[in-house]
């Protein structure tokens, strides 16, 4: 073993750099202890414990090299990795740092890890939470905090936790948009699963995603544009909460000089709570429409075409795309018997809810996993019966899952299902387009619909299928294009949902009367 | 009449997102600015605790509070006196760093620094004497927290010691920290030999009569104004307090030259003082003491009020809960070694200088002082992350203290307890290391993080106090 001090003068490294070159030089094979550092007098005093032999002459400005090692071998590698050590200490090309960290970047900021911090960041004025639904309260309470209005796209918050998140909101004068607020069109821009509409005069509230959707489209075919559409989440109109995000929204949309007329879409309301935004949207200067579905209640094409007149539109005829029909081709054939039953299949809550209320008058209770009654809802297997709507997109089917308007594949498998059930009469399919949803649908549901029908005419039945698309023309996936894809498969398509469901009703109607 | 959502309807939408990375990516389509947080699910079991802490209404003016309170604070130093008539520490009483904590369960350093303040007092004449009677339960031991004091290392104070004593007229505070002994082997570090001894009796008998004279004679010092340019001359306050350290002796120069004292003891003093690149670290941490009490007593406040180790568990306080301590076993830091030490002689991390951390300073102020990032084996990019990450889990940013390189943003500070357990970042702190035995001194240098069982105890406390 030989020790090896060595002197050098004229020479200055910072202490910490020095520390650094001591470690590595001790890791060095062959050295078994290495210091390499100032000789101050404490690391003199270092070094004299250590064993080593210091030159008296030696001062703070001077640095010592100091090796313990295994023979002169292990001591020339030792002062061979002090060299090396040194050497890595001193930046290359210019580049500020030596070796360079654990991936960072000189000088890069941090991604922000909460909404708080992204909301500061860059200043937002409005926030977007998309995170699992037990997280989501946390997320949107650092928003309003910030004093900024936020939509909660996450479902599965607990309806306590959105009370207390509007209320706080209310205080600080900022908007939740939520939870469970798929849809929303701020100053032009598409939140979430939105359509790419004009602006114009008409303000949305809207309780229900797909609702909003489907009259904004239906807005858009008759050449008016949309204000804003403030999403207020699928409950604000439930008992327990009241319409407090509502309230907001009107107050804000009539404050805002762009906006004509409102229009509020939901899913049925509860009763009382309906009647008090009614008595609040009296005392408001704009004129405020209720596309509320529920009994006995215009449609949501109804209410827009209300809203039409009211404000001095003209009401245009719905588009609609139909199969071509040759005889030969996948129209509608009366030649082969129908089932019996509609069979309803959506990935849109409030369009489902549309399609039965539009379908109960005539057919009666409608089994649905979103039953209108309780006594209608399927069992956890959504097996259907008699009549049948599912929506494909409610929490209890989304867990753990993309939505159906992402990720199709559990509403497909169902259609090739249904192919195969003689009792199924006619399949009535939503499709819904816009920013948020799949990026081109209209192919994979097309070839569904298309072997759903040869499905079942292998089987000797006759299935008509009807679609409702909410889309509009602007839209990245192409209206006219994802129609005649949908149409050229054998469906007949409808912008307006209502539409669609009582076409279907008639092609319900015309089978049972070609059967005795 | 005002616009209502802060004209929400009349501007161009600025939008943060958390969740979906698709919601982002079709805003963007759409030109829209986007800040995206890179959000990440906290640990499950502090879910519900989080939902209701974020649910209080108090929280957000609470902390901002906090953080309006610790930037206003402000620390002068105003004299210096013994801890006896300056804390009113009674004989037999030792106070230590860190959280409460009995002599079974104290670390070597810890002991080691009891040891010698025994010795220091008379009390005992033999090191084992003054052992036993510390484990016999003899002398009282009580953290420098309890009585508004700091001490860094071991932080052991004993009623002969004389201390700096600073206020915070803004606040009406004090807080006291003991004299800086140097570096090596010294009572903080858990020495306590016969040469430790000595220059202890030489700090009270000399150097600290000096210092009182040259402060009376010059009027209080302010210490915030001195940390605010040694942040711009390449310190961080906690493990670099070199340029501090010269402005301070630039500010107490005249007046202890002409002290009432030998000319060799004046001298002594100087060279001891101006040898001492800690000389300031003493006077930085009561500084932040005071700003970190300013803070204390917000009802609602997540902001944490204290960081502070006893080499055997590492305690928090936040604003929100008062004097209730939240603990979990002290990380050993990790670093860079003196002369043959290794990881296996360090001690777990001890001290009260993690109250420069507390207060926006020391690993929080890292981009500042690169020269001592290599203290931690990384380098310059590292130092500038380590202060930008701070940023997520603090309130607000310094008004005083800035980082020149991030273009002269303050430091982050305030550290928010929900933001540190929403996303698992844990707050950086660059320390000194002790030698695990007792007697041995300082081994090394180095980074560590608080455990984050001190984070979602105290999370837990806060989700549990009432709204008024």
């Amino acid at each position: 073993m030989s020790d090896h001090v060595e002197l050098r003068s004229g020479v200055y490294v910072d202490s910490v750099g020095l520390m650094q070159v001591s470690r590595q030089v001790a890791t060095t094979p062959g050295v078994q202890a290495a210091q390499v550092a100032m000789a101050t007098d404490l690391n003199v005093e270092v070094l004299t414990g250590m064993g080593f032999t210091v030159p008296g002459h030696a001062t703070p400005n001077d640095l010592l090299v100091a090796l313990r090692a295994d023979g002169e071998e292990g001591i020339a590698a030792g002062l061979a990795a002090v060299e090396a050590a040194f050497a890595a200490l001193r930046p290359a090309d210019g580049r500020a740092g030596g070796a360079g960290g654990a991936g960072a970047t000189f000088g890069q900021v941090p991604s922000p890890r909460t909404l708080g911090r992204a909301v500061a960041a860059v200043d937002a004025n409005l926030a977007l939470v998309s995170v699992p639904g037990r997280h989501a309260a946390v997320e949107a309470f650092d928003a309003v905090d910030r004093g900024v209005s936020v939509m909660v796209f996450s479902d599965n918050v607990p309806v306590e936790d959105e009370v207390r998140l509007k209320d706080a909101a209310a205080a600080r004068d900022v908007l939740v948009m939520g939870p469970d607020c798929g849809t929303a069109v701020v100053g032009g821009v598409a939140l979430g699963f939105a359509n790419v509409v004009a602006r114009g005069p008409v303000g949305i509230v809207a309780a229900s995603g797909t609702g909003a959707q489907q009259v904004m489209a239906l807005l858009d075919a008759a050449g008016v544009g949309t204000s804003h559409c403030l999403g207020v989440g699928g409950r604000d109109l439930s008992a327990a909460v009241a319409g407090r995000s509502t309230r907001q929204a009107l107050a804000a949309l009539d404050a805002d000089p762009g906006t004509k007329a409102v229009l509020v879409v939901s899913k049925p309301p509860a009763p009382e709570v309906l009647t008090a935004l009614e008595g609040y949207a009296a005392g408001l200067a704009t004129p405020v429409h209720w596309a509320t579905l529920g009994a006995g209640r215009p449609d949501l094409t109804e209410a827009v075409e209300a809203l039409l007149v009211a404000t001095g539109n003209a009401v245009p005829g719905w588009p609609r795309w139909a199969p071509p029909v040759d005889g030969h081709g996948p129209g509608p054939s009366a030649a082969l018997p129908r089932g019996r039953h509609l069979r309803g299949l959506f990935c849109g809550g409030t369009l489902a809810d549309e399609a039965m209320l539009v379908a109960s008058s005539e057919l009666g209770g409608i089994r649905s996993n979103i039953p209108l009654s309780p006594e209608l809802a399927l069992g956890p297997d959504l097996a259907a019966d008699g009549h049948t709507v599912v929506d494909f997109g409610d929490d209890t089917l989304t867990r753990g899952r993309a939505h159906p308007m992402i990720d199709p594949s559990l509403r497909l498998e169902r259609i090739a299902a249904e192919a195969l059930d003689p009792s199924c009469g006619v399949l009535l399919l939503d499709l819904v387009l816009g920013y948020g949803a799949h990026p081109d649908p209209g192919p994979q549901l097309a070839a569904a619909v298309s072997r759903a029908r040869a499905a079942a005419r292998a089987g000797g039945r006759d299935l008509p299928v009807v679609v409702s698309l909410t889309g509009t023309r602007g839209d990245p996936q192409g209206l006219d294009k994802t129609a005649d894809a949908l149409a050229a498969a054998g469906a007949v398509v409808h912008l307006s949902n209502a539409a669609a469901t009582r076409e279907a009703l008639a092609l319900l109607a015309a089978g049972r009367e070609e059967q005795p | 009449m005002t616009t209502p959502l802060h004209g929400l309807l009349e501007q161009d939408p600025v939008v943060a997102t958390a969740g979906a990375g698709m919601f982002a990516e079709a805003l963007r389509e759409q030109a829209v600015v986007v800040s995206e947080a890179d959000w990440r699910p906290p640990p499950e079991e502090s879910v519900e605790a989080l939902g209701r802490v974020l649910a209080d209404r108090r929280r957000a003016e609470a902390n901002t509070l906090a953080l309006q309170r610790m930037t206003a604070a402000g620390a002068d130093l105003v004299d210096v006196r013994p801890a006896r008539e300056a804390l009113g520490l009674e004989r037999g009483t030792f106070l230590h760093a860190g959280p409460p904590i009995e002599w079974e369960r104290a670390s070597g350093p810890l002991r080691g620094a009891l040891v010698g303040a025994v010795l220091l007092e008379g009390l005992a004449d033999t090191s084992e004497e003054a052992e036993q009677q510390l484990a016999a339960g003899v002398h009282a031991l009580e953290p420098c927290h309890h009585r508004d004091a700091v001490g860094p290392m071991a932080g052991v104070v004993s009623p002969s010691m004389w201390v700096y004593e600073l206020r915070d007229e803004v606040h009406d505070h004090t807080s006291w920290c003991s004299l800086n002994e140097g570096l090596g082997k010294v009572l903080r570090y858990g020495a306590y030999g016969p040469g430790v001894i000595e220059r202890l009796h030489w700090m009270n008998t000399v150097l600290g009569p000096l210092l009182q004279e040259a402060v009376r004679a010059r009027g209080p010092v302010d210490i915030k104004a001195v940390i605010a340019q040694m942040l711009q001359m390449g310190d961080e306050g906690h493990n670099r307090n070199r340029a501090g350290s010269l402005m301070l002796l630039r500010e107490l120069l005249p007046t202890l030259i002409t002290a009432d004292g030998s000319s060799a003891d004046i001298a002594e003093a100087v060279r001891f003082s101006g040898a001492n690149e800690h000389f300031f670290l003493n006077l930085g941490m009561p500084a932040c003491k005071l700003s970190t009490m300013a803070a204390e007593g917000i009802p609602g406040s997540t902001v944490v009020t204290t960081m502070a180790r006893n080499g055997t568990d590492f305690g928090i306080r936040t604003a929100g809960t008062g004097d209730r301590w939240f603990t979990g076993p002290a990380n050993t830091p990790e670093g860079l070694f003196l002369g043959s030490y290794g990881p296996d002689d360090a001690n777990p991390d001890i001290g009260d200088s993690a109250i420069t951390e507390t207060a926006g300073i020391g690993g929080f102020a890292m981009a500042a002082a690169p020269a001592i990032v290599k203290f931690v084996g990384g380098d310059v990019p590292f130092a500038l992350q380590a202060t930008q990450t701070m940023y997520e889990i603090t309130v607000g940013e310094h008004t005083a203290y800035q980082v020149p390189i991030l273009e002269f943003r303050g430091t982050p500070t305030g550290i928010d307890v929900a933001a540190v357990v929403r996303t698992g970042i844990l707050p950086q702190i660059n320390t000194g290391m002790a030698g695990r035995v007792a007697g041995t001194g300082q081994v090394g240098a180095g980074l560590v993080n608080p455990p984050a069982e001190c984070f979602t105890a105290a999370l837990e406390a806060l989700a549990e106090q009432p709204e008024a």
